[in-house]
């Protein structure tokens, strides 16, 4: 954290209408937006407010309607969406409010997932999932399927999974939102731990516990941000 | 994605679901079993007309004296006059045309065989050891007629099924000794029971050397030459060197007439053949059927899934990398349906053949290859379009279904 902050998301000028029948909605609306490497940001609001578009905007699920989106200095609106797949895959990592892990398979096969789809070597994928799964008390759980799991460790698999391909930020939305407060907290932790070691951590929420504890809050409203405030660390 | 990745997650979304797989399964073997079994049934009816002629003797061209001719009345045969007898040495120039394999002159009479204290009545066919060839014979004891010189018979006997049992009962018939006339012979052989053939049952037939039967009837002309072509092409070919050979030795008159029991043979093969072909296009149908069911249940899987598309995407999932997945799944299903529907197939023409052991009811290898050709193909034309929807889906709605 020594080295100067690197400018990992630049959005300027973002527009995101959406059309509903006659009338267009503005989900986004004059965005301008900059966040470093290692920045762990809370982004709150009420519903509806973008807040969830403005995520899957960045995690290159979505585009803009207008404006531009670069992400490490490279300008993503332009990509294919054969590249943009391919961002997805190297840099960017999921995680869910309702997890988002393949029913049939077991946890050590979903965390494996993401390296599966960019084409990594089996013999590296067994290694990594080994790791991970070490790395999230989920040894004992690794042929489970989702369904046999508790819903923290099924967020637990999903964070794994989304760290797996080691990103350079992690969004998560609504993480915590289908937990319990006590697993919710224990998620949360493990999310900073990561952010601790460098990866930006970009959290949609409506918990306002889970929003005191970034470092940057982004408030939003009408697909506008209405504050930006920074906090010391926790 | 690796290809075996790509195999093994399509294996995995394809069995996830059971009863699905099940029941596209079915479908697809529905159609498959539905192709092998009626064109096994229509090869089967094919092939029992073609057997039942072939017993004939295949390839066959048969050689009559004289020439039967619609026309009536005609200078021409005012000048000709009477057709000349079929002899041994036509019998033997026939041997030397190229398009001809096999050539068996033969000679008929009844005469009385005594043996054993008993007397029957029988068509004694005297002919040469070629017949048996030509004929397609098969022997239930001995052996034929010996090859040996044409014009000179040895006293040797082969006895029909029926004559054998009539004269011999149940006592051996194999080395003993049969009179016709003031003649004895040594029975060499009794052929299998067949049936009828060219008009006469075999069964109720006996062969002797020709020169024998001759001798015998007091005869040197021929009843028939049965010249049998190298191949179904030859029969054209075998047909005018026969004439030509005949007309060169009987002073350039054509006084013979030949009979290609072929003709009606490829008649009926083309006809029966045809209705095959019929029957398996009907049978297609229900694969085209089987293939719009896959695109269905793969519409449906696609739009039941469309979160897990959509997490595929958010991980790093290209479009082609979906879609190959989609693709992958119901190619296996269709290969898989296929391959079942073919089991099935082949057991229901199995039992075809239990009920009906004259009907050779086995499906050609061109339909099985086309039925478990058809249906990958179905299978796949019928997957892309829901695997291009997968592939479309825009992860964002995708993800957002709950």
């Amino acid at each position: 954290m020594n080295s100067p902050p690197t400018a990992l998301i630049e959005l300027a000028g973002i527009e995101r209408v959406f059309r509903l029948g006659d009338s267009e909605v503005h989900a986004l609306h004059e965005l301008d937006l900059r966040i470093d490497a290692g920045e762990y940001v809370a982004v709150m609001g009420p519903s509806g407010s973008g807040k969830s578009t403005l995520l899957n905007l960045l995690g290159l699920l979505d585009r803009p309607t207008a404006g531009t989106y670069h992400l490490e200095g490279r300008d993503i609106t332009t990509l294919s969406p054969h590249e943009q797949a391919q961002v997805r895959s190297q840099r960017i990592g999921f995680v869910f409010q309702s997890f988002h892990l393949v029913p049939r398979l077991t946890a050590a096969e979903n965390i494996a997932l993401p390296m599966m789809l960019a084409g990594v070597a089996p013999a590296e994928r067994a290694k990594r999932v080994t790791q991970a799964l070490d790395d999230y008390g989920l040894t004992d759980r690794s042929h489970h399927r989702p369904d046999q799991l508790s819903g923290g460790q099924r967020q637990r698999v999903a964070i794994a999974r989304a760290t797996i391909m080691q990103p350079a930020m992690i969004l998560a939305d609504e993480p915590t939102g289908n937990l319990d407060r006590a697993t919710g907290e224990e998620v949360i932790r493990l999310l900073e731990k990561l952010n601790a070691r460098g990866v930006t951590l970009i959290v949609v929420t409506h918990d306002a516990a889970v929003g005191r504890r970034a470092r940057r809050r982004l408030d939003m409203e009408d697909g506008m941000i209405r504050a930006d405030t920074r906090v010391a660390a926790a | 994605m690796r290809p075996i990745d790509n195999t093994r997650f399509a294996l995995g979304a394809a069995t996830g679901n059971r009863l699905r797989t099940v029941l596209l399964m079915l479908a697809m073997s529905i159609g498959v079993a539905a192709v092998v079994v009626l064109t096994a049934l229509g090869d089967g009816a094919r092939r029992y007309v073609v057997n039942e002629f072939s017993s004939l003797g295949t390839n066959l061209v048969i050689v009559l004296p004289g020439r039967t001719q619609t026309g009536g009345f005609s200078p021409q045969n005012v000048i000709t006059g009477t057709p000349r007898d079929l002899t041994i040495e036509d019998a033997l120039a026939l041997r030397r045309a190229t398009a001809a394999r096999l050539v068996a002159p033969i000679v008929v009479g009844t005469s009385e065989i005594s043996g054993a204290g008993r007397l029957r009545e029988s068509i004694v066919v005297g002919t040469v050891a070629d017949y048996y060839a030509v004929r397609n014979f098969r022997m239930a004891q001995g052996r034929f007629l010996p090859e040996e010189d044409w014009t000179r018979g040895s006293p040797v006997i082969v006895l029909g099924a029926k004559v054998r049992e009539d004269v011999f009962g149940s006592a051996p018939a194999l080395g003993q000794f049969v009179r016709i006339g003031d003649r004895r012979f040594r029975v060499i052989g009794v052929l299998g029971s067949s049936g009828m053939g060219l008009g006469m049952n075999t069964d109720e037939l006996s062969f002797v050397p020709i020169a024998t039967a001759q001798q015998m009837f007091n005869t040197n002309t021929l009843f028939r030459i049965l010249v049998e072509a190298r191949n179904r092409e030859a029969i054209p070919a075998a047909k005018e060197q026969v004439r030509e050979i005949i007309k060169a030795r009987h002073g350039g008159e054509e006084d013979v007439t030949t009979i290609t029991q072929d003709a009606v043979l490829a008649t009926f093969d083309r006809l029966l053949g045809t209705l095959t072909l019929g029957v398996a296009g009907i049978a297609a149908i229900s694969l085209a059927v089987a293939g719009i069911l896959v695109m269905n249940v793969m519409l449906v899987s696609v739009s039941q899934r469309t979160s897990e598309i959509g997490l595929l995407k958010a991980l790093g999932a290209t479009e082609a990398a979906v879609r190959n997945a989609f693709l992958t799944e119901a190619a296996m299903l269709s290969f898989a349906g296929a391959l079942l529907g073919y089991g099935l197939g082949q057991l229901g023409a199995w039992i075809i053949r239990l009920l009906y052991p004259t009907l050779p009811a086995y499906a050609p290898q061109w339909a099985v290859v086309a039925a478990i050709g058809t249906a990958l193909v179905t299978g796949l034309l019928f997957g892309f379009l829901p695997a291009r929807r997968a592939a479309a889906l825009d992860p964002v709605l995708a993800l957002a279904k709950r």
